[in-house]
């Protein structure tokens, strides 16, 4: 994730300074992601050393804020417009574990399959539940993410009883 | 200590006999209360729908017991158990589900008339079910003008109008696209809230995530269920990976 970009994101919609940043953040990522101040400011003096923002001196509280410069949302729009490769895949511990229980034919691997689809689908109702308390029009951020976990969770069981629809073919032969 | 709607006890059914024996439920054990939401999972043939059509009184177990609001399905003539079916469990499938020369108002009225209810009075409680779907303004709209979300939202209105509280749906989100299921979801999820009992079948993990209880069935038998702990799924969500270094 590139807090570079998201802190651009922000400064196009107005100047800020730093805390206004990480609480910007903060909240529209639906406070998923916790950013420590220490980590705005340095990316901040990096953004302003490639010449992307530019401090505008101090607000009414005495604090630094910044603005974007023409050449931040230059680059701010080639990042929304530049799909994310999604390649090399992350690594996924589960994949790697049912693997290794494949090629090592171990003989436990429906009990395996079976524990993880029930912790999966645990997941998959909390966050239901998260959904079913959220406000549509106030969290539509928290509500959008919750969407995306709840389908990459879908994902998972539906990968877990293909693993096994594929084991049991195999056994049968 | 809360009601409890739907009880297995021990139940099971058989088809065929000898070498052709196929035992589609070994005997289960289930028991749903009142305001429960159970949603049922497992591969075709695992003896999803057996239990549906057992729990519906569709069909009758070859040993044990199901009981529906406290009463032994196994004790009850003919007669009573189509007054079970009409006053007491509602059902909606993924398709077939309404009638397609009448409205959906008719729809609704049906079991209630069927059932002695006069006909303004079965109007009116199907004009009030169909207002807590939100669709009172397509009452007199036929099936084939209705969208498959309204279809099955008016579906779902039938399965608790009047008295029934039970309802059993196979598969309600099959054919709808992600937003509409979810809208079919929330309408069940609301039921329950309110302490109606649905149990589900379904294939889709998202939808499945609405219920209190996930049951996975496996060649018959319950092999697992969720929701054991609530309390621990509970906890703010806070695992993220942490932003990437600037």
């Amino acid at each position: 994730m590139s807090v570079r970009h998201s802190l651009l994101a922000l400064l196009a919609g107005e100047p800020a300074h730093g805390y206004g940043l990480k609480s910007g953040f903060e909240a529209s990522t639906a406070g998923t992601w916790p950013l420590n101040v220490g980590q705005v400011y340095t990316t901040l003096r990096r953004l302003e050393r490639d010449g992307l923002v530019k401090p505008t001196g101090t607000g009414d509280d005495s604090r630094q804020t910044w603005r974007i410069t023409p050449q931040g949302r230059k680059e701010l729009g080639q990042w929304f417009d530049t799909p994310i490769p999604g390649d090399p895949p992350q690594r996924d511990e589960l994949a790697i574990k049912v693997l290794l229980a494949v090629a090592t034919d171990r003989d436990d691997i429906a009990d395996m399959l079976q524990s993880q689809r029930v912790s999966t689908m645990e997941r998959l109702q909390a966050y239901t539940r998260h959904k079913r308390r959220a406000d549509p029009q106030a969290e539509l951020p928290w509500i959008l993410l919750l969407d995306a976990l709840i389908l990459q969770a879908e994902a998972e069981v539906k990968w877990l009883d293909l693993c096994e629809a594929r084991l049991q073919k195999r056994k049968k032969r | 200590m809360s009601e409890t709607r739907l009880l297995f006890d021990g139940a099971s059914r058989t088809f065929g006999s000898g070498r052709t024996l196929v035992e589609a439920l070994r005997p289960t054990h289930l028991s749903v209360d009142a305001g429960e939401l159970v949603a049922i999972m497992g591969p075709s043939g695992s003896g999803k729908t057996t239990l549906l059509a057992l729990a519906g009184a569709l069909d009758r177990p070859s040993s044990g017991k199901v009981f529906v609001a406290g009463q032994d399905l196994a004790s009850l003539r003919p007669r009573q158990l189509a007054v079970m079916r009409r006053r007491t469990i509602g059902y909606v499938f993924q398709e077939l589900n309404l009638l397609p020369g009448l409205t959906a108002r008719e729809n609704i009225a049906l079991p209630l008339e069927l059932d002695g209810m006069r006909l303004s009075q079965a109007h009116q409680q199907a004009d009030s079910a169909l207002d807590e779907v939100g669709l009172f303004d397509l009452a007199n709209r036929f099936p084939d003008d209705l969208s498959g979300g309204e279809q099955q939202r008016v579906a779902i209105a039938r399965a608790f109008v009047g008295s029934r509280r039970l309802l059993l749906a196979d598969e309600p989100t099959g054919a709808l696209d992600s937003v509409t299921g979810e809208v079919v979801m929330r309408l069940l999820r609301k039921h329950c809230d309110a302490g109606h009992t649905a149990v589900l079948v379904t294939h889709d993990a998202s939808h499945a995530g609405w219920a209190d209880r996930v049951v996975f069935l496996r060649d018959g038998t319950i092999v697992d269920e969720t929701g054991a702990s609530p309390d621990a799924t509970e906890r703010p969500i806070s695992h993220w990976p942490s932003p990437s270094s600037p």
